[in-house]
């Protein structure tokens, strides 16, 4: 079997926040084989981000570093580079090249002062070494392949003419332009409304059953995860406290967390059904801990309804509930 | 039957250019008629540019509607002069979407409560003071938050300064404009739920905007979708989700990811973007996306009328149910 694209372990990113370390994502351990989608998902401060940022090495450089453990990428050419502690030079060279990258807002990650065209040539010329008139030809093709209509025009314009769900568009053709072994898609359509979502969604399947790329898709929602994953990730506070197969996860979650959030997200239909009952939307007590303060053993304790001493003596390993699916709860049995 | 509380009748927005813009005008909103009435919650949905956040303004006068007319407890308000439009605006107060630009940085969330009663004149000191505590008690806050400063708490509790501070004027309509939208999913359905067990028990009437269809099932009673400044359809909640009979709504409805991954749905994907409202498509606006157009749909605008079962749709096909 092939190396996996994406292999991370035991990943610890610290921030040095007024003069004390603290870590944003620990003992995280990730794999995406090709041509899987891996979701990574949690709240606001759970780490999601912080680890795709480790990946791509864009930590904030004079506070953020990576202070443990390893991220190896199976390259183009079929070799793996491990990314961390890799120099400045040689990480550029991964970026935009073998790893391609969508982030959430399109207009901040289009420049605005040059063409589509140009944006999406640039990298093919730098890490492919093709000349201007090559890249300039890939470019076009690579806006025809994201369903830009009329790509030739399109090329030739600025990121301010194109509606948000063009330039998104645009930014994927960016992000595939050198042909990437792992996609990274850091909330790629939170900012989109859902019809257009919805044509997102499904470019980045078409696109991927095309090019066999694997994908880390991060996103603070359920929803999207169950329509683009094979497999999810979630993070609570900094480690990952569910990962399994979608299909296992999402219909017998065995981390109280992971529950709590299905719980909460409204459902259509459903909302009816509790207003007629009277009874309130089902919520998680509490607020996500800050990470500098957070509690000795299992971070979720103090919202979670099962916890018992021991999940406040010591932080709960990993413990497989079935051969694919892992949660770190003393308590998943139970669930 | 009593008079509606709030009456919207053929609201229209046109945005003209101005000395420094060039370009044509933008059509917010265009003949906008709805009503709502005592105690009621009404929801607003659709897309970006669909024309929400406008109506919800200009129900406040926030902005000057073009043309149209918006009864409030039987004034119009549209003919008002400042000082009568203020005493009314007493009684309207206006929630905002994202809690960490709405609350003032420099000030307490004691003088961000009151700054409301001190213009409209409103108390003594240790009156305004009380009241603010009261809204602050309103929304499960501790009454110590009085002196502290906005950075000190978390976006859901920021939220809930922001409702509180729509409280202290005790108003009798709210706009909630994407309330829980900056929000994330464990705090959303604490805010939607306070925000219902207010309604209820100060027997508020509201508009609730909002781009997600779940949100605004749970809360309202009554759904308006928009699309580029017009009204689609017009259902009870529970109708428009059960039975939805404009094919945008459908549409909508149908791109909302499903969390069961076993039911990968026979999803109906829109094709293209939102046309832009300073050029939208004549006759229906939705004709240029809709997978059942027909060529009349070119030829006239909908009008907005009942379907068999209550709800009001503005879409010239009846055979398509």
């Amino acid at each position: 079997m092939d190396a996996p694209i994406l292999s991370i372990s035991g990943l610890r990113a610290v921030f040095r926040i007024a003069g004390r370390d603290i870590a944003a994502v620990q003992d995280v351990d990730l794999t995406i084989g090709s041509g899987e989608t891996v979701a990574l998902v949690g709240e606001s401060g759970s780490g999601k981000s912080v680890t795709s940022l480790s990946i791509i090495g864009l930590l904030p450089k004079k506070i953020g570093h990576i202070a443990d453990g390893s991220i190896a990428l199976r390259r183009r050419d079929g070799t793996v580079t491990e990314l961390t502690g890799l120099d400045p030079e040689s990480l550029r060279k991964v970026r935009g090249n073998d790893i391609g990258m969508v982030f959430q807002e399109p207009m901040t990650s289009l420049n605005p002062v040059y063409t589509i065209g140009e944006q999406i040539a640039e990298p093919i010329r730098i890490h492919l070494g093709k000349s201007h008139r090559d890249a300039a030809a890939d470019a076009v093709r690579l806006l025809a392949q994201v369903g830009i209509p009329d790509p030739d025009r399109r090329a030739r314009q600025y990121p301010h003419e194109l509606s948000g769900g063009m330039r998104q568009r645009a930014t994927i053709a960016m992000a595939l332009s050198c042909d990437p072994t792992l996609l990274i898609a850091d909330e790629p359509t939170t900012a989109l409304d859902v019809t257009i979502q919805a044509q997102i969604l499904d470019l980045l399947a078409e696109l991927q059953a095309q090019r066999g790329m694997g994908i880390l898709f991060v996103t603070h929602n359920l929803g999207v995860v169950a329509e683009i994953a094979d497999r999810v990730a979630v993070m609570y506070a900094g480690r990952i406290v569910e990962s399994g197969p979608v299909s296992e996860v999402f219909t017998r979650p065995r981390h109280p967390y992971t529950a709590g959030l299905m719980r909460s997200v409204p459902r259509l239909g459903q909302a009816t059904t509790l207003k007629a009952a009277g009874t309130p939307l089902p919520t998680i007590a509490g607020n996500v801990p800050s990470l500098a303060l957070l509690p000795k053993g299992c971070s979720f304790a103090p919202r979670c309804a099962l916890a018992i001493d021991a999940c406040r003596a010591a932080v709960p390993p990993l413990f497989a509930a079935t051969s694919t699916q892992k949660s770190r709860c003393l308590r998943w049995e139970d669930l | 039957m009593d008079a509606p509380f709030l009456s919207v009748r053929n609201l229209t927005k046109h945005f003209s250019p101005t000395a420094f813009s060039r370009g044509p005008i933008v059509r917010a909103l265009d003949d906008i008629s709805f009503d709502i009435a005592r105690g009621q919650v009404v929801g607003l949905v659709g897309e970006s540019g669909s024309g929400k956040t406008t109506i919800g303004r200009s129900v406040l006068r926030l902005i000057e509607p073009t043309s149209g007319e918006i009864r409030f407890d039987g004034v119009d308000i549209t003919k008002l002069s400042a000082g009568p439009l203020a005493r009314q605006r007493r009684k309207m107060q206006y929630i905002f979407q994202d809690p960490f630009a709405s609350l003032s940085p420099r000030m307490t969330i004691g003088q961000i409560l009151t700054e409301g009663l001190d213009i409209q004149g409103i108390g003594n000191r240790p009156e305004r003071r009380a009241r603010a505590e009261k809204a602050l008690a309103a929304v499960e806050l501790p009454v110590d938050a009085y002196d502290r400063y906005a950075h000190e708490f978390s976006g859901g509790q920021r939220q809930r300064i922001g409702i509180a501070r729509a409280l202290t004027l005790e108003p009798e309509f709210i706009v909630a404009d994407e309330p829980v939208s900056a929000l994330d999913v464990s705090i959303q359905a604490q805010i939607i739920n306070l925000l219902r067990d207010l309604q209820i028990r100060l027997g508020l009437t509201m508009l609730f905007i909002s781009h997600d269809l779940a949100v605004v099932e749970y809360i309202c009673d009554t759904v308006i979708v928009l699309y580029l400044g017009r009204i689609m359809e017009v259902a009870p909640a529970a109708a428009l989700y059960a039975r939805p009979q404009h094919p945008y709504t459908r549409a909508l409805l149908s791109a909302i990811p499903s969390l069961d991954p076993l039911a990968k749905q026979t999803r109906q994907v829109l094709k293209g973007d939102i046309p832009s409202p300073a050029n939208p498509p004549t006759g229906c606006v939705f004709r240029t996306r809709c997978p059942v157009a027909l060529d009349a749909c070119a030829g006239i605008v909908p009008p907005l009328r009942a379907t068999s079962d209550g709800h009001l749709k503005a879409c010239i096909r009846d055979d398509i149910a």
